[in-house]
């Protein structure tokens, strides 16, 4: 108990980063999935921008990245992400390879909460004259909202499960928190004041999303 | 020059993958409708009759043929002027297919926004319309807290809003209780009357023509079988598919098993009279048989009122002397529709 005291100061750092780092990663991985969802969704056969060539290969891209667990895809990505963004170590690199593994997963997410739309409210749009790109803000994401922010709720606390191995590459976060003065230290009083801040954490978006996700349905 | 029209028109939608054959939805279609007409399509499910009228408004594309709406031909034309073809033809849905995350207000306002129309514009058009449907009240309700019969209202609002020369229904009432579908087609013969607007009905109920249409094509795999007024087809069906739905509006000549049971009750000579022409009167008819002194008895069948021409069959049972009844059936012959049953 007194370690962790001690440690009062570094638990808060840890807990900042692991929310820069998500809110980092929900921003873009979000607005890169809703894209690749949308990509998905509109291009399926008989949909708004039915094309068979992208649909496809977008499909066969997303199948092939979303299911490499995460700590081998930030291994594997760190030469990208010194590319793109110059470092292959620290909190912004980890932004951005989950970024990009989260994208892939929300893709499908975004993707299965459009087809719960109902395609004759797609197809009443299109017959009074509405086109592909004013469906999609108008009247897609619209009657989607309610599961979309269930979808992205669900999202959050994945991306909360995957920067606890940030510090494989030197990021911060309660993972790290967890593991270096916790775990290694065999001190699980510490361990486990990392985890009651994350359970906190999840919780918080959880009944917010919960909450919006109602507004939204009108339930 | 009619407002829609089909030439030779064909849509085959190829089959998912290798394994399934490619489906012939519409398979050479003529169709004209003139404007003003409340044009009903009637066929089972599956004859092609929604495929039809998603090619009016261009949200299905002809394999082949030619199809011109509102002096336009839709077939060959760019996506951007087929957009502006729909803005001028509304279209209502079996499932009302209302947007759920708007207000009834601003799913009529949609079509208005789509069209560009300017806001102020846009107020006064809501106002009519919902005040023409009879929901002036309902305007800030979402649809999930309207009844079917309202949603469907808010439909025709919708469809209404840039004051199409066209009204597409789509099993617009197969999914309304019995009175309900009474309002609503009344509301559209109120469209159709008020506005002069052309309406196409999709149904595979005979009620639903019989009620509002003025003429009718009756739909066969993908084929249209029959057509003429709505009279002309309910008093002398010629396909057997227009034969199967007249029959489930029109109670007309008794089947096998009702005959012999009517056989049974009634033992004297039993005849089937069919009022075709609308102009006949049945009493000039009976007249004949009290002169004659045959008595009858009415056993079976119906007078139908369609658009204020009446036909029908009777059936009777007669009593009399054989020599009379002989010379009354003669004498009503050239009358009526004289058909022995045995």
């Amino acid at each position: 108990m007194d370690e962790l005291l001690s440690l009062q100061d570094e638990l808060w750092v840890a807990a900042g980063e692991t929310l820069y780092i998500v809110a980092l990663t929900m921003l873009f991985g979000g607005v890169g999935g809703l894209l690749m969802g949308l990509t998905l969704y509109t291009t399926r056969r008989g949909s708004i921008l039915e094309n068979r060539a992208v649909s496809s290969v977008l499909s066969v891209i997303v199948n092939t990245f979303r299911p490499i667990p995460f700590i081998i895809f930030l291994a594997a990505a760190q030469p990208l992400a010194r590319l793109v963004i110059g470092t292959g170590i620290g909190n912004n690199a980890i932004v951005f390879t989950l970024s990009l593994a989260a994208s892939f997963a929300i893709s499908r997410i975004v993707e299965q909460n459009l087809l719960t739309v109902d395609p004759g409210v797609i197809e009443a749009a299109r017959s009074v004259g509405a086109g592909p790109f004013r469906i999609i803000g108008t009247i897609l994401l619209p009657e989607a909202l309610g599961p979309l922010i269930l979808g992205y709720t669900f999202i959050f606390v994945a991306v909360v499960d995957m920067t606890a191995v940030a510090g494989v590459v030197g990021g911060g976060g309660l993972g790290a928190f967890a593991l270096l003065y916790g775990y290694r230290q065999f001190n699980p009083v510490v361990t486990w004041a990392a985890v009651i801040v994350i359970i906190v954490l999840v919780q918080l978006v959880q009944f917010a999303g919960g909450w919006l996700a109602r507004k939204a349905l009108r339930r | 020059m009619p407002i829609v029209s089909l030439r030779n028109v064909t849509k085959t939608f190829p089959g998912r993958g290798k394994k399934e054959a490619p489906l012939t939805a519409i398979d050479g279609v003529d169709l004209d409708i003139n404007e003003g007409d409340i044009y009903g399509i009637i066929g089972y499910s599956g004859a092609g009759k929604s495929t039809l009228v998603r090619l009016i408004n261009a949200l299905e594309l002809p394999s082949s043929g030619k199809i011109t709406v509102n002096g336009a031909t839709l077939s060959g034309a760019p996506e951007s002027q087929l957009r502006k073809a729909r803005l001028g033809i509304g279209m209502i849905f079996q499932q009302f297919n209302l947007f759920n995350s708007r207000s009834v207000w601003r799913n009529i306002e949609y079509p208005l926004q789509v069209a560009g129309i300017p806001v102020a514009e846009r107020n006064a058009r809501i106002s009519d319309l919902l005040n023409f449907v009879g929901l002036a009240d309902k305007a800030a309700s979402f649809p999930n807290e309207l009844s079917g019969g309202q949603k469907q209202r808010v439909g025709i609002a919708r469809a209404l809003a840039t004051s199409p020369r066209i009204l597409l229904a789509d099993e617009a009432t197969s999914a309304l209780d019995p009175e309900t579908t009474r309002d609503v087609l009344a509301l559209l013969k109120r469209v159709n009357e008020e506005f002069g607007t052309t309406i196409v009905v999709i149904t595979h109920e005979m009620e639903v023509i019989r009620s509002i249409a003025h003429k009718v094509a009756v739909m066969e795999e993908g084929r249209i079988v029959e057509r003429g007024s709505v009279f002309d087809v309910f008093s002398a069906p010629q396909s057997s598919a227009a034969q199967k739905f007249v029959a489930t509006v029109v109670r007309a000549v008794p089947e096998a098993d009702e005959l012999q049971v009517l056989r049974d009750r009634h033992p004297g000579k039993i005849v089937t009279l069919s009022f075709i022409d609308g102009s006949i009167t049945q009493s000039t008819v009976f007249d004949e048989f009290s002169r004659h002194q045959v008595a009858f008895e009415l056993i079976y069948g119906g007078i139908n009122d369609i658009q204020g021409r009446t036909f029908g069959h009777l059936t009777l049972a007669l009593t009399g002397e054989a020599t009379a009844i002989e010379r009354a059936l003669a004498a009503v012959h050239n009358r009526v529709t004289v058909t022995e049953v045995n």
